[in-house]
């Protein structure tokens, strides 16, 4: 059991407010991911929890106790650094081993754990070897064991595998996923990657400016996202973003209007909490623009550049008025640069947010 | 410069001697440059040299003027009827000849001597001016023999250790003392930081001389006068050692120490376990400083250390001038003797003083 609580926290440091203000949850298990751009506070908030920087207000939970003035050897927490932090002059052994042998744990018991450890991320064979000697993804793996054999009630990791190459990142990315079926501990896991994030996680923190933005399971941020800023992080490539007015029809149609634009009408379930007009920004993924050039209805957008990835195609385009717009279409597109497409959201597949980013309502 | 930095990985001694400044040909810069090691050389390296060799003569040897090149003596002889063995003259006789003969007195501008082949024929009287020495080359090692047996009456051996016990206890101290002040100035995060380090640094511009009484009367007052650690203890702090090492330290990632922090190792710990040995190029050549410095050290050593007994090798060379004189061989035997520990040292480890230099990011 490792449920962790973070009540009212805050951190300055000096003037400087990183993180103004911060309740959060985390339950006994769960694989939580802490996304967001870079400064936004995601890597002092998992130093907080690990203990590593001092908090200036609030509280820190772990299991219902207040871990603020315990230190962080004590927390009960392991983490795995950005750069690893393996100790350079010792071998893989005794990095593993140097934690339990700080807290005089009997010699036979330190071997046990870092055997089974080893052979758990099946580093069994490098035991012998200086990280120096090892390759990006065996440093990697090395760090995580030496975060599981102090076997703590949970593991904090810090973008871990930013170091790696992208194909070392995915076969990581599983890995990870896959420890921690197998731990079960509760992992909190920093990334500024959010594609490490809908994958891995349980639950994703969004964070901007040491505010948490929203917190939820990954699909349900990628479909409902609260505000403008989540919806156009989570999700890759971005979400189309156009800004116009937005007029009441009647009790279940809206129509969007962007000058220079057709009129665009979306259909919701009561349009009754809404003013007649109001100024809003919509939000259409990629993937959710049907375009086509024989339609009749929608907005006329000209592609500038298409890029073909074999099994999906992009098309970089324009509006009228020169903003840009990205539609994905499944398979190989036979449209070229310089064809004018009539695009429509599908339907219920859109998302409108005040001039505050705040969502007014989604079309599902 | 980038030239010599790409081939620095293969670089043997013969291409080392040969470097050129790239392409076949012989640049004037080459030349410049070789002409200005060489005589760099030389101009380092006769002294020393002369020092060895000089050290190799008998004091006979050493006073005559003008002085030989190689170390030399007179041939002797053993002659019937003499106890100590005679010099041997070459002498031109009267006729044109030339005679070898053994000097066994010299009285004003003549010398008696006799001829080793034919004692029985008695002394011959000989113009000083018509004889001319007879010289053989000659290795005085008796000098160092001399030097070395405790019968010389030199007690060198105690010299030796007083040296070593200095430079060993104090380097030790020295690295152990700069470590901690440069893990704390580099790792820790507290008010006067700064401080603390300008202090320590500006200390660097009050010559030793200055504080030289003062250091005295603190070591007097501790009453550790002709005590080794008299000399031991006011230079076991050393400025350029803080800032050298705290230069290094902060090159270690302080993830180190927050990934060892987690690990539950205490700050005692982190520093012996982790600090030290990632600083371990930084400390060689802190070491080696001290080293250095210590063995040669010569003025601290003079006020403090003031019984014969507790004399280092640098005051016992230097006590060998006295009011009767100098007694240059057994000065000479013992200056190369002093130098060549440090020698070796910088022999085998100028490697480790170059890498280690350049890695603390100091030129």
């Amino acid at each position: 059991m490792a449920k962790l609580h973070l009540e009212n926290l805050n951190k300055s440091f000096g003037v400087v407010e990183v993180i103004p203000k911060v309740n959060l949850s985390i339950d006994d298990g769960e694989f939580v991911v802490f996304v967001g751009p870079s400064g936004c506070g995601k890597s002092t908030l998992l130093r907080l929890i690990a203990g590593l920087e001092d908090v200036t207000g609030g509280d820190i939970r772990i299991d219902d106790i207040s871990v603020v003035d315990v230190p962080a050897a004590d927390r009960g927490v392991a983490m795995v650094f950005q750069s690893y932090a393996l100790y350079p002059h010792m071998t893989v052994r005794q990095n593993l081993s140097f934690g339990l042998e700080n807290i005089r744990m009997p010699k036979p018991e330190i071997e046990n754990r870092v055997e089974t450890a080893a052979s758990l991320l099946q580093i069994d064979t490098l035991l012998d070897r200086r990280p120096k000697q090892l390759s990006g993804g065996q440093r990697q793996r090395v760090a995580i064991g030496r975060a599981i054999t102090r076997d703590p009630k949970i593991f904090l990791f810090d973008e871990p595998l930013s170091n790696l190459d992208a194909e070392l990142r995915v076969l990581m990315r599983i890995e990870i996923t896959k420890l921690h079926e197998r731990l079960g501990n509760t992992m909190i896991y920093v990334t500024h990657d959010q594609i490490e994030a809908m994958t891995m996680a349980d639950k994703i923190v969004v964070l901007r400016d040491g505010v948490i933005e929203q917190v939820g399971a990954p699909l349900e941020l990628y479909n409902r996202p609260q505000n403008e800023f989540v919806a156009g992080f989570i999700g890759s490539p971005r979400m189309n973003f156009v800004s116009g007015m937005l007029r009441k029809q009647d009790t279940v149609t809206l129509s969007f209007e962007s000058p220079g634009l057709p009129a665009l009408v979306l259909c919701v379930e009561s349009t009754a909490s809404l003013p007649d007009v109001q100024p809003a920004t919509l939000g259409v993924r990629p993937e959710d623009l049907l375009a086509s050039q024989d339609a009749q209805t929608g907005w006329p957008v000209v592609v500038n550049v298409l890029e073909q990835h074999g099994a999906n195609s992009y098309l970089h385009c324009t509006l009228p008025d020169g903003s840009p717009v990205l539609i994905h279409e499944p398979g190989q597109s036979n449209v070229s640069r310089g064809d004018v497409l009539q695009v429509t959201p599908r339907e219920n597949h859109w998302h409108l947010f005040d001039e505050n980013g705040s969502r007014i309502v989604s079309g599902r | 410069m980038a030239d010599t930095v790409t081939m620095g990985r293969t670089m043997s001694p013969r291409n080392l001697l040969l470097a050129r400044r790239g392409g076949k040909k012989l640049h004037w810069t080459d030349i410049l440059t070789y002409a200005f090691l060489g005589a760099g050389f030389l101009i380092m390296f006769l002294p020393v040299l002369w020092v060895v060799v000089s050290s190799l003569k008998t004091p006979a040897n050493l006073s005559e003027f003008p002085p030989t090149l190689m170390p030399s003596t007179a041939q002797t002889s053993v002659v019937e009827g003499f106890k100590a063995p005679l010099p041997l003259f070459e002498v031109t006789t009267k006729d044109g000849t030339t005679k070898t003969l053994a000097q066994i007195r010299r009285v004003g501008l003549n010398a008696q001597m006799i001829d080793p082949a034919n004692p029985e024929a008695g002394k011959i009287v000989v113009k000083v001016a018509d004889a001319k020495p007879l010289r053989k080359f000659h290795l005085a090692f008796e000098n160092y023999s001399e030097l070395l047996s405790s019968t010389g009456g030199s007690d060198i051996w105690r010299y030796v250790y007083n040296s070593l016990f200095i430079t060993v206890i104090a380097t030790v101290i020295t690295l152990v003392m700069n470590s901690m002040a440069a893990f704390a100035l580099s790792k820790y995060r507290f008010r006067g930081s700064n401080t603390a380090l300008v202090a320590i640094l500006a200390t660097l511009m009050i010559p030793a001389t200055v504080v030289l009484v003062p250091v005295y009367l603190i070591v007097s007052e501790l009453g550790l006068v002709g005590n080794l650690w008299g000399v031991i203890l006011p230079t076991v702090a050393t400025p350029t050692g803080v800032f050298l090492l705290r230069q290094y330290m902060l090159t270690i990632p302080d993830e180190l120490i927050e990934a060892a922090r987690m690990d539950h190792a205490s700050e005692w710990r982190i520093f012996w376990r982790i600090i030290l040995p990632l600083s371990s190029p930084a400390l060689a050549v802190v070491a080696i400083f001290s080293i250095l410095s210590r063995w040669n050290d010569f003025l601290l050593p003079l006020i403090v250390l003031n019984h014969r007994e507790s004399f280092t090798l640098q005051l016992a060379l230097a006590s060998y001038q006295n009011e009767n004189g100098v007694q240059y061989d057994q000065l000479l035997a013992m200056t190369t003797l002093t130098a060549l520990p440090l020698a070796f040292a910088f022999i085998f480890l100028q490697r480790y003083i170059t890498s280690g230099i350049a890695s603390t990011g100091i030129k």
